[in-house]
Order: structure tokens, then C-alpha cells, then sequence
């Protein structure tokens, strides 16, 4: 579960004020707004990278609002992944296990079950270099998802890819939040996607003269 | 048909103006010749320096002892400050990359100060650093001092107040200046701000995103800054090494002020080729000055290797 409560901060030009929005345990939220508003300053003051100045953000029911962005057990995947470039695609995805000292016989069988789920077997021993952009797409997922998440946020994961592997990841996507029951909160611009992936929609508009924004919610 | 007469009288209309043609002659042309003149400028000095010495003169002065021991001093110093700029200049460039914080511009300047102050002004001021008493220290040490000291020679000191130099020779027996130490650091001084650079540099060219999943993932911001800047910043860590090494090298002047030019003790290359020149062994200063040639192009060349880009 993720709840944003009255939130209030700067995100460029913008006030981000009195935002508030809860999505429950296993759903599928999806998060829009136009460009330059502050959907992923948003994303990033829930990861904890970004510094709030008012406001509190829950993640199940634990006020986590002053932790720090590793203590939050959040899978965060950026806009541009950021895969690490100097590990292979199997170093990535026990990355957050290694950190909380797994011993190697788990990770590996936590990385085999990731694989499987997210079908890039054949990718583990490989560097990140060269990979596609689905392949990174999927390496990135499985790499947010390694440590068990509360819940998995996503900053326009799709937008970059081609319309047939989009429509393989949205699906993709969808199963990894069905099977593993992660809670997802998800930016994306385009419309068909939030038809097809939201639970819980959450629209952010912006009150040209005050130039405050605000947020609408609606559940689908 | 429009469109087609449209596209005939276009390429009908087309013709050669005699001034456009050579305006590429000229242009490069006009670039080479103002170019050239610094490469020629350089590769004349090369070839005048080869010149002037031949094989064996060359060999003979490099069989002296005491440029032996100036080589060897040399590269230990150079070393030395290379590894010292590295390990400053990592976190530092790291920190002026990644953080905006108060003061910040004023120590992203303070960073140049060594590239552009004149070098004999370096020397000088680490020298006085070295042998000024520290403002208030006598308010603290002046009556231990006393104590020990015989009593005149105890006032003394008390008044004068506490000095890093005689603090490092008296009390920790590392003595500094006019000793190899004082090499090390008048090089480090001037090294570490060219290093602080490319460092800065390759940070910058490193996102900081892959840093803040690692955070998100459970690292802490140390744990980030090891296990992912650190490894995406080694090749510039090189460069760095490298160039610091090589400012090392040509470091003279603050070498001679806080360091001096004894034989066997303090002296590196450039101090042999002045020591040489002013007992006029115009062959030796020659030799010495292409065996430093020979190593700059060396480093010059692990610089080219690992790419230009992080050095500019």
C-alpha cells in the first residue's frame, strides 16, 4: 500500500500542493499528467530521493516519510533504467540481495525464479551494454523486483519501446503484478496503456493561476 | 508538371561561383597555416634537442650518479603525488559533481588557485605556511614548549607560537622542507588541482540515476558512491592518475623555493637540468630534458589511450 498524504513541494516552476492519493495493496495505479508537472518528482519524493516539504508519505501503514530511499523496500525503475553498466545482467538483478547479505544459494534461486517470470534466461551472464530495449526493460524489472518490493514504481517504462514490444511489456507488466500481488504505481502519457494496465487512475492538473497542482483520483 | 518545371529551372539555375569554390581552399588553408604554427613550433624544439646530443653523450649522462638518483627521486615523488591527487581528488571531484552546497563555489574555486598562481609564488607560500607561527597557537602551546626548552629559548618560542615545520621535525621526526617530503607536496599542490578536474569531469559524465536506484535498492549513499560511481569512474581515475603525474614531472619552481636543489636529497629531473644548465653541462641538461620528453610522450600517449575526452 502506498498513501500520499497531503504532500507539498516544489517540482520545477511548479507548487506541488496538498497532494494526496492511496493505492491499496496489489493494485495497479497508473499515474498522468502533462509533461513538466511533477509526476516524477512525485515518484521520487515516494522513493525517497527527493526531499518533501510538507506532507507525509505511507507505505504500509508505516510512516516512512524521513527514512532514507533504501530503508522504504521500493523497486524503482527510472525513466532511462539505469542499468549498472559496469555488472552483467545477473550482478544487477541480486544487486538489492547481495546489499541485504542473501546468502548466494537464495539469490540464486531468487534470480532463476525472476528469469523465469520475466523470460530472460538467456540474458544473465550477458553485460548490460548491449542489450535491447526490451531486454533492458526486462532486466530492470527483474532487478526492482529482486528484493520483494512493497510496491513497484514505474516512470514511463514503455514510452521508449516499439509498439509491438510495448504491447509486450504492458502485458508483461500486468502478469508481474497479478502473480507477485506488487503493488504498482506507474507515469505514462499514453492513454491506451492506462486503459489497459490501471486499477486506480490519478490524474494530476494544474491550476494555471495559482500555479499550484493538484490531483484528481478515479478508479477504473 | 508543376513541380517538375519548378525542379528543371532549379537545376538549370545552378552554377559554380568562382569565390565559393576556393572559399574551402582558402578556409583550410587560412586554419592549417595558423594551426601549423604551433605544431612546427614544437616538433622544431624536438628536433633541435635531438639535434644537440647524440647517442652516447645522451647514455653517458644518464650513467651519472647523481641524475641516477634525481631519476629515481623523480619517480618516487611523481608516484607519490599521483596516488596522493587520486585519493583527494575522487572524493572532491565526486562531491563538487553530485552536491550543491553551500560554499560550493567558492572551494570549486579555491581548486584552481594552484593552476593559476605563478609557481615560485606556490613554492613561497607553502614555505611560509611551513615556518610562520600559527596565529593564537601560543595561547595552547607556548607553556608546554616552555617547559622543556631552556628558559630563554622557551620564551622564545612561546612568543613565536606554534610552527608546522618545527612541529614535524621536533615532535613527529618527519622533517619537511628542503627534504624529499617537500617535493612530494610542492608536486601534490599543483598535481591535485588538474587531477580534482578530471575528476569532476568524469563524474559529470557519469549519471547519478544508476546511483539513486542503488539507494532505492538499500544502499547507502557511501554504498552507492563504491559500488557504482567508483567502478564507472575508474578509466578516469587513470586519466587522473595520469595527469597528475605528469604535472608532477614538470613541477619546478615550488620544488626549488620549498624543496631546494641539493644533490642526492632533493633533487628530481627538472632540478638537474637547472642544476646542470648553471654549471653550464649544456649536454647533460639536454639529456635529462629528452629523457623527460621521452617520459611525458609516454604518458601522453596511456592519456590518448584512455580516451581525450576525460581530459578536456
Amino acid at each position: 500500500m502506498i498513501e500520499v498524504s497531503k504532500l507539498s513541494m516544489q517540482a520545477g516552476n511548479c507548487l506541488l500542493k496538498d497532494i494526496s492519493f492511496r493505492v491499496e495493496t496489489g493494485q495497479y495505479a497508473i499515474l498522468m499528467g502533462r509533461t513538466g508537472i511533477g509526476k516524477t518528482t512525485i515518484l521520487e519524493a515516494v522513493c525517497g530521493l527527493r526531499s518533501i516539504s510538507s506532507g507525509a508519505v505511507l507505505i504500509n501503514h508505516q510512516d516512512v516519510t524521513n527514512w532514507s530511499p533504501g530503508e522504504r523496500n521500493l523497486g524503482y525503475m527510472p525513466q532511462d533504467l539505469a542499468l549498472f553498466s559496469t555488472m552483467s545482467v545477473r550482478s544487477n538483478i541480486e544487486f538489492a540481495l547481495k546489499i541485504r547479505r542473501i546468502p548466494k544459494a537464495e539469490r540464486a534461486v531468487k534470480v532463476e525464479e525472476l528469469a523465469g517470470l520475466l523470460q530472460i534466461h538467456h540474458l544473465l551472464d550477458r553485460s548490460t551494454v548491449a542489450l535491447s530495449g526490451g531486454e533492458a526493460q526486462r532486466v530492470a524489472l527483474a532487478r526492482a523486483l529482486a528484493a520483494t518490493p512493497a510496491a513497484l514504481l514505474l516512470d514511463e517504462p514503455i514510452s521508449a519501446l516499439d509498439r509491438e514490444t510495448r504491447l509486450e511489456t504492458q502485458q508483461l507488466l500486468k502478469t508481474v503484478n497479478r502473480r507477485t500481488g506488487v503493488t504498482v504505481l506507474h507515469i505514462t502519457h499514453d492513454e491506451a496503456e492506462a486503459e489497459a494496465l490501471a486499477d486506480v487512475r490519478l490524474q494530476l492538473e494544474q491550476d494555471r493561476e495559482a500555479k499550484t497542482v493538484r490531483i484528481r483520483s478515479s478508479a477504473t | 508538371m508543376a513541380t517538375a518545371a519548378l525542379c528543371c529551372k532549379g537545376i538549370r539555375s545552378l552554377k559554380r561561383k568562382p569565390l565559393q569554390r576556393y572559399s574551402d581552399v582558402m578556409f583550410f588553408l587560412t586554419m592549417g597555416g595558423l594551426s601549423s604554427c604551433f605544431v612546427i613550433l614544437i616538433l622544431l624544439l624536438l628536433i633541435a634537442d635531438l639535434n644537440f646530443t647524440s647517442a652516447d653523450e645522451f647514455l653517458e649522462a644518464l650513467r651519472k650518479p647523481e641524475i641516477r638518483s634525481a631519476f629515481r627521486l623523480t619517480l618516487f615523488t611523481c608516484t607519490a603525488a599521483a596516488v596522493m591527487s587520486v585519493w583527494v581528488a575522487t572524493p572532491l571531484g565526486y562531491l563538487l559533481s553530485r552536491f550543491r552546497f553551500p560554499g560550493r563555489q567558492l572551494v570549486d574555486t579555491l581548486v584552481d588557485i594552484p593552476v593559476v598562481l605563478p609557481p615560485l609564488v606556490l613554492g613561497l607560500s607553502l614555505l611560509i605556511l611551513f615556518h610562520q607561527p600559527f596565529p593564537f597557537s601560543s595561547l595552547f602551546t607556548g607553556p608546554s614548549i616552555s617547559a622543556d626548552a631552556e628558559p630563554d629559548a622557551g620564551m622564545k618560542n612561546a612568543r613565536e607560537g606554534w610552527i608546522l615545520d618545527e612541529w614535524l621535525r621536533n615532535e613527529m621526526g618527519f622533517p619537511v622542507t628542503y627534504r624529499w617530503p617537500a617535493v612530494v607536496l610542492a608536486q601534490f599542490a599543483v598535481a591535485c588541482a588538474f587531477a580534482v578536474r578530471t575528476m569532476k569531469v568524469t563524474f559529470d559524465q557519469i549519471d547519478p540515476r544508476a546511483e539513486d536506484v542503488a539507494r532505492t535498492l538499500g544502499c547507502s549513499r557511501g554504498g552507492a558512491f563504491m559500488q557504482i560511481a567508483l567502478p564507472q569512474a575508474s578509466r578516469g581515475m587513470i586519466a587522473a592518475g595520469t595527469i597528475a603525474w605528469a604535472r608532477a614531472l614538470g613541477e619546478f619552481g615550488p620544488i626549488l623555493v620549498f624543496a631546494g636543489a641539493t644533490r642526492f636529497r632533493t633533487e628530481v629531473l627538472s632540478t638537474t637540468v637547472f642544476l646542470e644548465l648553471s654549471v653550464g653541462q649544456l649536454d647533460a641538461a639536454v639529456a635529462v630534458s629528452l629523457l623527460m620528453v621521452g617520459m611525458a610522450v609516454v604518458v601522453l600517449l596511456i592519456l590518448r589511450w584512455l580516451g581525450a575526452d576525460l581530459t578536456s
